[in-house]
């Protein structure tokens, strides 16, 4: 019974406790006299539902593509949003890990175009590192201009196709 | 893996010099014997007559027809057709009326007689000089497994070929490419081997794995590709014969690609992806010993031997844009020699002759251009909204390349190009195709 709406209020304190010295007080339950109420009994294992740690949930809901411009290899800062979502993701699901492909556009030379997307997906692998993923779950590969998303042969396509997509999978390590 | 029967053995080749009688007569029309300079603005293409060869009617027909397009297919020659001969020829061995051909402005003459005892067939052939009225060489005599009957007309077509250029010639050699099928953004490929012209096509994988870039080893023998075989781009090396392959490079977690070998077969040169950067690292192709060539922040890649082997020319860049750069086995800073605006990229130095194809990106058109090692004469050979990949003939007179069509459903397809730019035409065959590369003259 005297932890009724605790989580509630400890993390209100929490909130208030690093900018204000003094504690609000406790409340008091006004229903504390009518039946037994809702116990709290601990936080849920993982902070997330089931349902996220899926490949078809990171490609939907997080995000698994960040776009470049042409030519280009620096992370926008659209891009590093996205990552960072990647990260956070993957650091929660530990036993997943992470394949970039970096790809680039049709206009380009086949093999230089390898290497623009192996530039590209290390690119991501790098960020995805310093936000704390451990660099044995990323891996990376480029495809060049041979697997692009959309087939036109104008700036709208290749600006979608001028990208690399992290693919992540369940390995079953890590925790 | 997708099999072939191996291929045919190396053509029997017996050159039996049949008598040539070299009768002195003066020249006519022309000082000295009959020869064109390829280089020259050669606008008019030689007149050559080459009559229905004797023997087997259908056989001797077939032939005929190859000769007569391997020469009109340079641009360098034209036919002058059947219709309008007046001279009739009864066999090989009549003596030849030079008036007559003379007559209807021919300036070369082909006669051949084909023979064939059910295996094997034999063509001998002659070249004359209509206007110098004698014969322009020996006569000769190539025997075959009837099978490789295109390669007896090869050889024949050779041989006028480089008589009357004073080169080397290129008909009886063989290219290898990849075939691309289905949409394009789930293309399947898989790499085939054919003539020069588009006939006798094997296939050499499967399409079970992504293969890009063919090269063909200096006697023909084998083929490095790249090959998402493993999940990861990794060099392979293919028996031509057996069909077989087998890989080059096994890095776990870098990248190798772009492969080319020197022109003794001894090194592979190729480009070594590690941590997202590019540079070219040079290999023994015995040992599997290999070392860094280039060591810098940049994409380096897409190397090419010289004819001399002590050089390559590579794509690099380092300086913002993509562009060329040769440099000494031995180390040293490679030195710029692509100054032109746009992109430069796909080197591929020339076996004879001193010129260097590439790819340029020039504003949204591409184009396949020469220059030579110093960039010094460089001209652009063609012109479309994606060219890329060239490669030479052996003589180093003709350059293959792929040319994409835009578009959800554009697709490549193998082009020639000659090096005055003029002689421009699609290669004849009913599938999408890519990355040629162009083998050596067959022995």
């Amino acid at each position: 019974m005297k932890h009724y709406l605790i989580p509630l209020t400890a993390s209100l304190l929490g909130l208030a406790a690093c900018t204000q010295p003094a504690p609000p007080p406790p409340v008091q339950d006004p229903y504390a006299n009518m039946g037994s109420g809702a116990l709290y009994q601990g936080d849920l294992a993982g902070g997330s539902l089931a349902g996220e740690a899926t490949a078809q949930y990171f490609s939907d809901q997080v995000g698994d593509t960040v776009l470049f411009p042409a030519n280009q290899t620096t992370l926008s800062a659209e891009a590093r949003t996205t990552l960072a979502r990647q990260a956070e993701w993957l650091n929660k699901h530990g036993n997943f890990s992470a394949v970039v492909q970096g790809h680039a556009e049709e206009t380009g030379t086949r093999e230089y175009n390898l290497a623009l997307g192996a530039r590209r997906a290390s690119a991501v692998q790098e960020y995805l590192v310093a936000q704390g993923v451990s660099s044995d779950r990323v891996r990376t590969l480029s495809f060049g201009k041979e697997r692009p998303v959309e087939v036109c042969s104008n700036e709208s396509c290749y600006a979608q196709n001028r990208r690399a997509v992290t693919v992540v999978s369940d390995t079953g390590a890590g925790s | 893996m997708f099999r072939n029967l191996p291929l045919a053995p190396a053509l029997a080749l017996a050159l039996s010099v049949t008598g040539a009688v070299m009768t002195a007569l003066p020249a006519l029309a022309q000082d000295g014997p009959l020869r064109i300079e390829i280089t020259d603005g050669v606008t008019e293409p030689v007149a050559v007559a080459i009559p229905e060869f004797h023997g087997d009617a259908e056989a001797a027909s077939k032939i005929r027809q190859v000769v007569a397009d391997d020469l009109t297919g340079t641009g360098l020659f034209r036919e002058i057709p059947a219709e309008a001969h007046l001279a009739s020829r009864d066999s090989f061995t009549d003596a030849v009326a030079y008036e007559e051909w003379r007559a209807i402005n021919a300036q070369a003459l082909v006669t051949a007689e084909v023979s064939g005892s059910g295996e094997e067939i034999s063509v001998k052939f002659r070249l004359f000089d209509i206007f110098a009225g004698q014969p322009l060489g020996d006569g000769m005599q190539f025997v075959a497994r009837a099978s490789d009957w295109r390669r007896a007309a090869h050889k024949i077509a050779d041989q006028i070929y480089s008589r009357l250029t004073g080169e080397s010639a290129y008909f009886d050699s063989r290219v290898a490419f990849v075939q691309e099928t289905g949409p394009k953004d789930a293309r399947i490929k898989r790499i085939g081997v054919m003539d020069y012209d588009g006939a006798n096509i094997l296939w050499m994988t499967d399409s079970s794995s992504l293969v890009l870039a063919p090269q063909f080893s200096p006697d023909g023998k084998k083929i490095l590709y790249t090959s998402f075989d493993s999940g990861f781009p990794q060099i392979q090396s293919l028996d031509v014969a057996t069909v077989s392959s087998q890989p080059v490079t096994q890095a776990g977690d870098s990248m190798a690609f772009s492969p080319r070998y020197s022109p003794d077969g001894r090194w592979i040169v190729y480009s070594l992806e590690k941590g997202g950067n590019t540079d070219i690292w040079l290999m023994d192709a015995a040992t599997g010993a290999q070392r860094p060539l280039t060591d810098s922040p940049s994409i380096e890649t897409s190397p090419s031997f010289s004819p001399d082997g002590k050089q390559i020319v590579f794509e690099s860049d380092r300086s913002g844009t993509p562009q060329l750069y040769v440099m000494g086995l031995e180390g040293g800073e490679p030195t710029r020699i692509s100054f032109g605006e746009g992109r430069y990229g796909d080197p591929a130095w020339s076996p004879k002759g001193g010129m260097i194809a590439f790819t340029r990106q020039l504003g949204e058109r591409f184009h396949i251009g020469v220059m030579r090692k110093d960039g010094s004469e460089e001209k652009n050979l063609t012109d479309s909204f994606l060219d890329e990949g060239p490669t030479w003939a052996p003589n180093g007179r003709v350059i293959m390349f792929t040319r994409v069509t835009p578009g959800g459903n554009g697709e490549p397809r193998l082009h020639s190009v000659d090096i005055t730019g003029r002689n421009m035409r699609p290669m004849e065959l009913d599938f999408a195709a890519s990355d040629p590369s162009w083998g050596p003259l067959l022995p």
